[in-house]
């Protein structure tokens, strides 16, 4: 008997097609999982199985229940289904809590609006309902507001407040992907616990295919509001006759072999880097606070050298890439380029910046929205002292493009007409145009699409072959840390707890930290004959 | 909680402060000696000397604004140039014409905007919301002395169910005087009632479109559910800074709507003093006026923490 | 195009248009006085009436448009010519000094409200058109100091920024360069608002005599004196109401429009 049912589902928004025929089932007590790229329509199925549509959204097809059709029931029915019998998990946790209220009424809100009981009994639910997501009452009584909880406890929030009915369905909207590798890990087995325990069916929602062969007894693969593809996971993974399931596995556990490193002598030089953050004051006419963001840092980049930065968010990895970019004066120790201080007196040295460039993570941020492409990637060239003009220029932009595989004439086009993956091309092209002797990659390719990201990782390598490139790779993403460096660090809170060769530390850990980061990040099964 | 209010306070005070020496020096500026004003050209040295003694204009300017300040704080508001009573006296008088017009209006205002603005938040897009919004977006662009005048004309002219204009009293019980306050009243409160139910609605439709209200429909609650019990207290922020920028609108514009009504408020005294050049009664009436701004201001400091318990935590 | 901006903006233009005609044009001449044709009613001859010293209405309305527009222009660039600079400068030092104390003379500003201003101006160097205008305006800077520093405080944390800030760039340079253009939808929808108000504010101040002074005619003063003759000569007080009315109406109408127009995102929804 199937618990949830979708039968040739569409589904339009303001006459654009979101979903074509989608059917799959769900059985009680399984765990099935939907995967695909942004614009697979994904989110879309499991709002469509919630009926939480946006407005103007237009749907043919069944969405069974048990065996009630969920597409002919009025609103008032529906929400007598929704937390009750469907309970949902969001993405981001940080805002899917009410500020304003308390955790325990948000918890028990949901039993109080399903069953006729008092506030003090459902105030005992709610709190035996946390204590079973993993926040016991001592530490966590009811009276907690959202804002003092970190995003995985609060994660565990929203999954109380799904499962307080314990209801038959669960779907999870991309649960982890907005929370670090060690709290990921926790949450998803906590998920898989609940619906073991209670024979709940899961509806896992994830980009994430290393997530989804860990946990699901199905897989889905979705492509343009289309199922290109489903099955028992063993089954799938071991066949993938669709192309596109072939080529997502194939870019999700992408490597790539960097040309061999060639590395002369020091570059960039850190020695015991200390950055300091005023907090505000604790006591009314009290000096403010301290907050060492990085401490005691130490480390050397050489010419030529591919170095990797890994650690979870708030570790200070973004602290201390804008102390290397001078942007910000740190508190004590030096940071040097060939041997120039980054930071002189008061002031970043422009002298050595020129010699360094950056790319980020937000495809969409980095660029100025009005200003044309050959703008936005000379900007750099204010640096110079002489900067070329004229046809020098012109070339200079025609290089850079082109190196990044764009063309010449897309000089002059607005960002917003490139897709994600061409906009941090731009931005590569933007750190390359005046030729620096290290680059800093900010979580560069984290925002992107597994088969976009194995694209830019591939650009990567060919630029190391072609200008001999240093840089730093700054990321959370363990997978690509290992393919795309040669030497790597550890950070944590502030710290440098571990370096060395990236082979000898993905496959020996030291450090207690590195193994508990290592062991929590889901790793795809090995594939046999698969190439992206 | 306690810190917060502290530091709000301690804002306040430098406001205050700010806003007191900002007017003395706008009005020390002020071309010609108030004393030979009243006496006029022909007044003899001696009696010139006396009065500007007996007015406190014979010390330098530190020393008056101190005694000006502290006279302020104890309630001695100065004597009037003209009238040589004590400006204190004056004003509560006036007091009690201006202030209650103001929360009458303010009163009025709330009750029309947040119905209005939550209907046309729970109709997004629908006939109700076009409609409160058409009615709003003309309701701002009306002056609300034209509308006051529009309003003597129909109630007290034509349907004569109120006065043109004048003022009752206390003496007789609240009534009568909440009678004659109540067309000034609702002058002033429709144009404000129009943008408050705008920021009222658009406030309301910032959170709906957060994520917590996605979490709270996915609970099982109907739409309408999560916008009262959800949706409200989370749209408040916007709704209080407006209201309490609307009070110092109110008591401004109460000024205006004195003049159309004939109404003995503070707005009448300030005109009176301008054209006698009473300059201690003007100087001593707007900081009066802005005292009350920066006091309710402080308030709706106060208010948000009550709202919202990030702020609670915070500072 | 939609249909706010159209419509609002055809009001607006209608008003502007009368201000300009009435410089080399006007039925009668606004000064001249007629007092057997005084309080005409609208039609005939006099398409709007006469008031009671027999002036035609039409015009001294288009003279007055000329007075509110003049007023509320001047005050909405004193606005964005001081507040504009002053939120850059406090987004660029966010969090410093510099920031703290713009920001508490913002909310200083605030608490005088224009008409205290005018009060206080008023008092000290007498009535008149100019004085309304610095009253309107110094109550605008505040207004769009705070609404540039918002928006420049969220670009600042944006990554094109710290591009910027990496090629070199001062933070001077970033303000007028990176930050500037993309605030100016905002400012323009801003301005466009301000400048309705500003024509509210103006003739508030006429009203009571604050503002522009006899012979400038200014629609807050014909209320004024339509005051008295409410009850005898209703539509001297109607028309200049409504060509406040419509005036307003328009501007606000034509900010809603703009802001549309203007938003990216919405334009993309539209594509």
């Amino acid at each position: 008997m199937n618990l949830l049912s979708l039968n040739n589902l569409s589904l339009s928004i303001h006459n654009f097609q979101i979903l074509k025929g989608v059917t799959f089932d769900i059985a009680a007590g399984e765990i099935v999982a939907v995967t695909g790229e942004s614009g697979s329509g994904k989110s879309m199925t499991a709002l469509a199985a919630m009926q939480l549509l946006p407005q103007g959204a237009e749907t043919t097809g069944h969405i069974t229940l048990g065996d009630q059709d969920l597409t002919t029931l009025t609103e008032s029915q529906l929400c007598g289904i929704r937390g009750n019998e469907i309970g949902m998990v969001f993405q981001e946790p940080m805002t899917a809590l009410n500020p304003v209220k308390t955790i325990g009424n948000q918890v028990a809100e949901t039993i109080l609006l399903h069953e006729r009981t008092s506030k003090a009994e459902a105030g005992k639910r709610a709190a035996e309902t946390l204590t079973r997501v993993g926040l016991p009452q001592d530490r966590f009584p009811l009276s907690r507001f959202p804002h003092e909880l970190s995003g995985g406890q609060r994660q565990r929030v929203v999954i109380a407040m799904a499962i307080a009915r314990h209801p038959r369905l669960l779907i999870a909207d991309e649960p982890t992907t907005a929370l670090d590798v060690t709290t990921q890990a926790q949450i998803l087995d906590l998920l898989t616990r609940l619906a073991r325990e209670d024979g709940m069916g899961l509806m896992m929602i994830t980009h994430d295919l290393a997530v989804v062969a860990d946990m699901a007894d199905r897989i889905i693969v979705m492509r343009n509001g289309e199922v290109v593809e489903q099955g028992e996971t063993k089954t799938l993974l071991r066949e993938m006759h669709h192309p596109y399931t072939r080529m997502l596995f194939a870019a999700s556990s992408h490597k790539v072999t960097l040309p061999e490193s060639r590395a002369t002598g020091p570059l960039l030089e850190v020695k015991g880097v200390c950055r300091d953050y005023r907090t505000p004051r604790t006591t009314f006419f009290g000096q403010p606070g301290h907050f060492r963001a990085v401490n005691n840092v130490s480390f050397t980049l050489n010419r030529g050298e591919r170095l990797g930065l890994v650690g979870e968010s708030g570790c200070g990895k973004s602290t201390l890439t804008r102390a290397l970019l001078g942007l910000e004066q740190v508190q004590k120790g030096t940071i040097t380029l060939a041997g120039e201080p980054v930071f002189t007196g008061n002031k970043p040295n422009l002298a050595v910046r020129r010699h360094m460039q950056v790319v980020f993570q937000d495809p969409f941020g980095s660029f100025n929205p009005r200003h044309r492409v050959a703008r936005q990637i000379t900007e750099p060239f204010h640096l110079l002292d002489d900067p070329p003009t004229g046809a020098a220029r012109q070339k200079a932009i025609d290089e850079a493009l082109t190196a990044v595989g764009l063309k010449p004439s897309d000089a002059n086009k607005y960002v917003h007409e490139f897709s994600g993956g061409q906009r941090q091309r731009i931005a590569i092209a933007r750190a390359l145009i005046i030729r620096p002797d290290l680059i800093l990659f900010d979580e560069a390719v984290s925002a992107l699409d597994v088969s976009v990201r194995a694209q830019i990782l591939d650009l990567l390598v060919d630029l190391c072959a072609a200008y001999d490139l240093s840089y730093l790779f700054i990321s959370h993403d363990l997978s690509v840390v290992r393919t795309i460096t040669d030497r790597v660090l550890v950070m944590k809170s502030g710290e440098i707890v571990e370096q060395g060769a990236t082979e000898d530390v993905f496959t020996a850990p030291q450090h207690p930290y590195t193994k508990t980061l290592i062991e929590a990040a889901p790793v795809l099964p090995e594939i046999q004959g698969l190439t992206a | 909680m306690l810190r917060y209010s502290l530091k709000r306070l301690l804002s306040l005070v430098i406001s205050l402060a700010v806003a007191s020496l900002v007017i003395f020096a706008v009005i020390e500026v002020a071309p010609g000696d108030p004393a030979s004003f009243m006496l006029g050209m022909n007044a003899q040295p001696e009696t010139l000397a006396a009065l500007r003694s007996e007015l406190g204009l014979d010390v330098s300017k530190p020393e008056r604004y101190l005694a000006w300040i502290g006279g302020m704080l104890t309630g001695d508001f100065g004597t009037s140039y003209t009238y040589r009573t004590p400006v204190a006296e004056m004003v509560t008088q006036r007091l009690w014409v201006s202030l209650p017009l103001a929360l009458y209006a303010l009163t009025l205002s709330t009750l029309i905007a947040f119905p209005a603005g939550i209907y046309a938040a729970a109709r997004r897009g629908r006939a109700g919301d076009i409609g409160v919004m058409g009615a709003t977006q003309l309701g701002v662009a009306v002056p609300n002395f034209w509308f006051a005048m529009m309003l003597v004309l129909l109630f007290a002219i034509k349907l004569r169910w109120f006065s043109a204009g004048g003022f009752a009293g206390w003496q007789d019980g609240p009534w009568p005087a909440l009678r004659s306050l109540t067309l000034p009243a609702v002058a002033l409160a429709l144009p404000q009632a129009a943008i408050l139910a705008r920021v009222m609605r658009s406030a309301l439709l910032d959170v709906l479109g957060e994520d917590f209200i996605r979490t709270a429909r996915a609970k099982g609650l109907t739409a309408r559910q999560a916008l009262w019990r959800h949706g409200l207290r989370n749209a408040m922020i916007p709704v209080l800074t407006i209201i309490g920028l609307q009070f110092s609108f109110l008591l401004a514009g109460g000024i205006i709507i004195e003049q159309v009504f004939y109404l003995p408020g503070l707005g009448r005294l300030i005109f009176q003093s301008i054209s006698a050049r009473d300059l201690i009664v003007v100087e001593s009436v707007t900081m009066l006026l802005v005292f009350a701004v920066i006091f309710v201001n402080f308030a709706v400091d106060l208010a948000y923490a009550a709202v919202d318990p990030r702020l609670r935590a915070r500072t | 195009m939609n249909r706010n901006l159209i419509f609002g903006g055809a009001l607006s233009a209608i008003f502007i248009a009368a201000a300009l005609i009435s410089f080399v044009w006007t039925p009668y001449t606004y000064t001249g006085m007629n007092i057997p044709d005084r309080l005409l009613p609208p039609g005939g001859a006099h398409l709007l009436g006469t008031d009671h010293f027999g002036r035609d209405i039409l015009s001294l309305i288009m003279v007055g448009a000329r007075t509110s527009i003049a007023v509320a222009l001047v005050a909405v660039g004193i606005g964005i010519s001081l507040g504009v600079p002053l939120g850059l400068w406090a987004a660029a030092r966010r969090g410093s000094l510099v920031d703290e104390i713009i920001m508490r003379g913002n909310d200083l500003v605030f608490a005088f409200p224009s008409l205290v201003i005018a009060i206080l101006i008023t008092a000290v160097f007498g009535a008149g058109a100019i004085n309304a205008i610095i009253a309107i305006g110094i109550f605008n800077i505040p207004v769009f100091a705070r609404i540039t520093r918002g928006a420049a405080l969220s670009l600042w944390e944006r990554e094109f920024i710290l591009a910027a800030r990496v090629a070199g760039k001062s933070a001077a340079r970033i303000s007028f360069e990176h930050i500037l253009p993309n605030v100016t939808n905002l400012l323009i929808v801003q301005g466009t608002i301000q400048f309705s108000l500003g024509i509210l504010a103006e003739a508030g101040l006429s009203y009571v005599g604050l503002g522009a002074q006899p012979p400038t005619p200014s629609w807050g003063r014909m209320l004024a004196d339509a005051q008295t003759m409410v009850s005898i000569a209703p539509h001297m007080a109607l028309m200049p109401g409504f060509a406040i009315i419509l005036t307003v109406l328009g501007l606000n109408l034509m900010g809603d429009g703009l802001r549309d127009y203007l938003d990216p995102r919405l334009r993309v929804a539209r594509a």
